[in-house]
Order: structure tokens, then sequence, then C-alpha cells
């Protein structure tokens, strides 16, 4: 036997028929996680072609891309962007309806962010295939699944035939050593990575992340790092199961019970890239030089340690620092902000806004700046509405709202005004991302809470040694 | 879907590297349910000034390349969100190709499943079709080739399943569902 990756370990046991000739391999896809704004077309194709799903168990659904954040209205009603944005709620719930796939809509106390409430499920699990349409679908590698964003005619696919056409991608191993410092989160680590490998650097490959200093990361910090592995150009982020991730899974609503549960744990344990395989690239990374991160131009590797300097101009850089109206060579630190987002499938989940929280607690934040903190699902609203966050974020002047995407594209009314600078914990910086003409800083939770209170953008270091002091 | 054999247009020239479908389509404008329509907002923040007038500055705005229908972009083009309809909108806008040193994973699949070319060629042949933008231009699926006149044409390759799918205007679901006797034994031996 040779050696394997963990991918090539995933790709094997899925694949329906291998790629020969130039013809790609036919993979079978275990979970389908379906939303609002990729579907409608899919549902519509199935329609057009007189075809059913082929496994409607297997398909999920929620609301979340363009569902309002404020609460219901007296009468029930939502307060959305537009009629657009409502009639696309509509149509999924009534594709839901029409083709018998589960939906957490509003009535569900599950509904969430696809890539937050699919886990908190335990619908995602170890050793499966997980696609959606939508590119953050690599946030379940975390759990050692193999899970890719899709179009919305592959959603089609999926729902027809709950099968792709594929071919194999490359590997790389992102080999994280050592321990991250005090006061560096997962998100510091994974813009510091995007800028070590580029936002073009994973193309065509799918990212182990491995080494000590993954290891030693929680599920949700593992969900963070994976997730942006799609700003590296990756297909996928993966990293191989252990006991964090048997424990963080048991008990969940659709993974099994009782010694069902103890066989597929073992199962889950097996998954692991052997000794000796090779990856076709490999990238070493130092957790302890890793410094609080955030992003200064329009593409998620253009990141800078918060205590230091942005690079010289170059005519590569020219643009992204017009348009963010940054001057090179300049401090990050102590930029003025208009407003901070707290939320995403990227930080979004309760050990997120327990970290803005502990900076906020007994704060207020700086009279010229609007923050809105978003929980990812209705059960994170929950734990932290329990845990009296959502008091301590209204008591610092921040906005509690109902969970969604929200800010993190704008697509349901929540944006910023054109020139507004937005300290986010979200995933994507680019132009207009927040609304045209805005400019978005991605940070960590504690770096946006810190820049919050200090009105500029701020080291959550220093901001913490007073909490702590 | 018909097939597509050869496309002759004139080019069009947008070198800006990390071209990413929030660029091409800005996520206010996915709140449709259908693919028609997109195109007047393909590159809208660039190509619509904030009242609404076209922006004089923007390439594609420009007299001399209207009915272009192939994009020279710059590296890693189509970045970021998985959202087709990118590629709904530039084919919407007229685009037929896009040829870049680098074109991003999922969109590279979006553009061939809806018949956008998606073609990759080395820095030295991109920077010869920079040179050469507004020309016109063919590329031909068939040989694989990007032709101009008083130039060597440029050899390029495309999948080559969703070459055929596309030279033969078929698309790849019924492919798939043509698998299904397979997939029920791959079903019935994991049950
Ligand atoms: S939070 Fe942002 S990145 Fe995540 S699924 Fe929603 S829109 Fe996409």
């Amino acid at each position: 036997m040779t050696a394997t990756t963990l991918f090539e370990k995933l790709w094997q046991s899925h694949c329906v028929e291998a790629d020969r000739d130039g013809l790609p391999a036919v993979i079978y896809i275990d979970l389908h996680l379906v939303h609002e704004v990729t579907s409608p077309q899919a549902f519509s194709l199935l329609r057009e072609r007189g075809l059913r799903m082929r496994q409607p168990k297997r398909t999920l659904a929620t609301l979340d891309h363009s569902t309002p954040t404020t609460p219901p209205r007296a009468d029930g009603g939502r307060d959305y962007a537009d009629a657009a944005t409502e009639a696309q709620v509509e149509a999924l719930v009534g594709n839901c309806a029409e083709f018998g796939v589960t939906l957490h809509g509003y009535d569900s106390p599950e509904r969430g962010i696809v890539h937050v409430m699919a886990p908190e499920l335990g619908a995602t699990q170890p050793g499966m295939t997980i696609v959606c349409g939508d590119s953050h679908t690599s946030t379940h590698g975390a759990f050692g699944a193999l899970a890719f964003g899709i179009g919305s005619t592959e959603v089609g696919h999926v729902l027809a035939t709950q099968c792709l056409l594929q071919h194999k991608p490359k590997t790389m191993a992102v080999n994280v050593r050592g321990r991250l410092a005090h006061g560096v989160s997962a998100k510091d680590l994974a813009l510091h990575v995007a800028g070590q490998v580029g936002v073009a650097g994973g193309t065509g490959h799918v990212i182990e992340f491995r080494g000590d200093a993954i290891r030693a990361l929680t599920m949700e910090e593992r969900m963070t790092l994976c997730n942006m592995s799609i700003e590296m150009g990756a297909r996928a982020g993966l990293i191989a199961p252990d006991a964090t991730t048997v424990e963080w899974l048991r008990g969940r609503a659709r993974v099994p019970s009782g010694a069902a549960f103890e066989a597929s744990a073992q199962r889950w344990l097996g998954l692991r890239s052997d000794d000796a395989a090779r990856f076709d690239r490999e990238v070493e990374i130092d957790a302890g030089s890793v410094r609080p991160t955030v992003t200064w131009g329009t593409d998620p590797g253009k990141v800078v340690a918060i205590d230091a300097r942005l690079p010289a101009a170059t005519a590569a850089n020219a643009r992204a620092f017009e348009y963010m109206r940054l001057r090179p060579e300049a401090p990050i630190a102590g930029e003025r902000v208009d407003v901070v987002f707290v939320g995403s499938c990227t930080n979004s989940r309760i050990n997120d806004l327990r970290d803005a929280a502990d900076l906020l607690r007994g704060r207020r934040i700086a009279t010229h700046v609007r923050m809105l903190v978003v929980p990812g699902s209705e059960r994170i609203k929950r734990e932290a509405e329990a845990e009296g966050l959502d008091g301590v974020f209204r008591a610092a002047g921040a906005e509690w709202r109902e969970p969604g995407c929200s800010m993190c594209l704008g697509m349901n009314g929540d944006i910023a005004r054109p020139g507004e600078l937005v300290v986010s914990t979200s995933n994507r910086n680019f132009e207009g991302r927040q609304g045209p003409g805005v400019r978005t800083l991605l940070a960590s939770p504690a770096t946006a809470a810190a820049s919050a209170v200090a009105g500029v953008v701020a080291d959550p270091r220093v901001l913490a040694a007073e909490v702590a002091a | 879907m018909s097939g597509i054999a050869r496309i002759e247009s004139r080019s069009v020239a947008l070198p800006v590297a990390n071209i990413d479908t929030d660029q091409i389509i800005p996520a206010r404008f996915l709140t449709t349910t259908t693919r028609a329509g997109l195109g007047r907002h393909a590159f809208q923040d660039w190509r619509w000034l904030a009242d609404g007038s076209p922006n004089p500055g923007f390439v594609l705005n420009r007299a001399e390349h209207q009915g272009a229908e192939v994009l020279i972009a710059g590296d890693n083009f189509g970045c970021g969100s998985s959202r087709e309809h990118a590629p709904w909108a530039l084919l919407d806008a007229g685009i037929r190709a896009v040829i870049s040193t680098g074109i991003a994973d999922i969109f590279r699949n979006n553009a061939l499943k809806n018949g956008l070319l998606a073609i990759v060629v080395t820095p030295a042949e991109h920077a010869s079709l920079l040179a050469g933008a507004g020309e016109p231009i063919a590329i031909d699926l068939r040989t694989q080739r990007i032709e101009r006149a008083g130039t060597a044409p440029i050899a390029f390759s495309v999948d080559a399943f969703a070459r055929q799918c596309l030279l033969d205007g078929v698309d790849q679901l019924g492919y798939l569902l043509a698998r299904a006797d397979a997939i029920t034994r791959f079903e019935e031996a994991r049950a």
C-alpha cells in the first residue's frame, strides 16, 4: 500500500467512478447544504427537466444570506432590504416544501449561517463529502470532511444525482508548528497564512492544516482557519479529526448515540494522512511568530501585523492603497474607524462573542463608532444571552442583532456608507463588499472590539492588559 | 445550449489582478431567482457612477470596445465568492471568453458549464495579448488556439470533458444522469 493523504482517502471513498481518459470523476456527496441565494436557479433546473431529487434527506437548508437581522415587527412581518430578497426567501421555503427538503427557517431554533448551523446540528461529520453553493463551505473541513463550494448549476447536479463531476485537485500541506502566543487568535493565524500563501497560492489544491499548533486549536478555531482556505485560492481546507473533534460532536442532534457513536468515533480517528504521505506542496508556518493581524488592502492576502507599518508602494499595490485611502509605510494602528462588525461564518461563534465581550465589559465604544454584533445562529444567540453577553454589548453601545450573514456581504441591507472604514471579523475585504465605496479591514473579534473602544484601529493586547490589571 | 466552436471578436483589456466575483457582480444584485438580466450589473461599481451614469473612465464603457466578446483580464480572475451569477452576468453583457494568467477554480468551473470560455495563458503570451488588445482575435475551441493576424497562434488547453460538452452543445447533467446505475450500486455498497 502506498502512503496516502487524508484528502486522497476521502476522495477514494467517494469515487462512484474514478477519473479516466480525461473524463472527470463522479464523486458522491454525503451532505448538501442549501441557502436562499444560490439555489433558486437549481430548483428551477429540476422543474424544467421534470426531475426529482435523488436523496432529499441528504440536503439541509437554512435562511441566512438575505435575511434581515432586525427582529420581526409586531405584525410578524420582517423588514427586508427589498421585495427581491423577500421573494428569494419565499422561493426557498416553497422549493423545500415541494421537494421534501428539511428547512431551518424562521420558525426553527437551529436557523443560522449555513456553515455555523450545520456543524452545531452534528450534520457535519468527519469523513463526509459536503458541498454548498457557497465558497466558505471549506469551513466544514475543520472536521476532516472534504467540503467545498460549488456554483448553482452544480447545486442542480447534486439535487438531481447526489453526485458531482470533479477533477482531482492537488494537495498542499500547511504545517503550523509551535504555539500561538497569548492574545493571538485563529483569525490572526488565518490572515497570517493568507498573507504567506497569497490569494492564488492554493489554486487547484486542497490544503491540509497540520502540526502541533493546529492540534491545540478548539473546533471553533479550526473552523475559523478552514473557513479562510478559500481566501488562499484553495478548493478546500482540511484538518484531521482527533479527540477534540470527537468530543465536540458527542451528543449533537444528527450524530449517532451510544455504541454507534463510539464506533463512528473509532472510524473518524483513523482518518489521517499516513506518515509517509507526500503532498504536492508544503508550506511551513511558525505559530509563535504570528501577531494580531489585519488586512489593509482589497484582497485577504494583503495583511499587516497590527503593530507594523504598511508595505512600501509598488505598481501591484497602488490600486489597493488608493481604494483604501491609506499611505504606504504608515502604521495601520491609529487609523480612524467608522463601523465595527462582529459576525459572519468566520467569527460569529460563542468564543468569538466572548472574546469581543471580554474587552467591552464595563467600557463604551467610541462615540463616532457604530458597532453591530451578529451571532452566527439562533443557538449562539440563546447561548450568548444566557451568559449575558448581549447586555455587555448593549451597555457598550453596540447593536445586538438577529442571526444571519449581515454585513459580511451586505445583501440584507446591513451595509456601511461610501468611504467608511469597517473593522470586520468577516473574510472578504473586496472593493464594495460591504457597500459601494466601503473600505473593509478584516480582523479578529478582539481586534474589532479594541478598535471599537479606541475609535481607531487598535492592538487588542493593549486593552487586554488593562482588563487584566 | 448550442455548441461553441469558434469565437471571433475584438478583445478588450482589463489587466487588474485578483478581480473577484464581488467586482464582477456585487452581492446586492444576487437577489434574483433567475439567470437572466444580470449583464447590466456586470462590473457595476466600476462601470456606473453613483448617479447612475456610465463611468467614462472604465474601459468597457468606451465606444471602441462596444461589442468586444473577449476579455483579457489580470491574474487570478474570478476569485472569491462561488456565485454563478458572475459568469451569467458576463455572458449577458456579451463577454464569451476570458483570458488570464490565472483563473480561480470555482469561477472556471462555473464559466465552462455556461459556455463562457475561461482560458489560461503564460505571462509572456498574456503580455502579447495585452499589447494587441482592441484588435480582432479568434478563439478556436476545436484546435485550442488563439489566432491573431500577424502573430503566431497561441495554444491553450481547456479541460477535455468540458470542451467536448461545449463543442457538442450538451450539458454535464445529462452525463451524470446517465450514471444512475453506478450511483445506485455505490449507494447499495455503502448501505
Ligand atoms: S457569513 Fe459571509 S462568507 Fe459566510 S456564508 Fe454568509 S455571506 Fe458567505
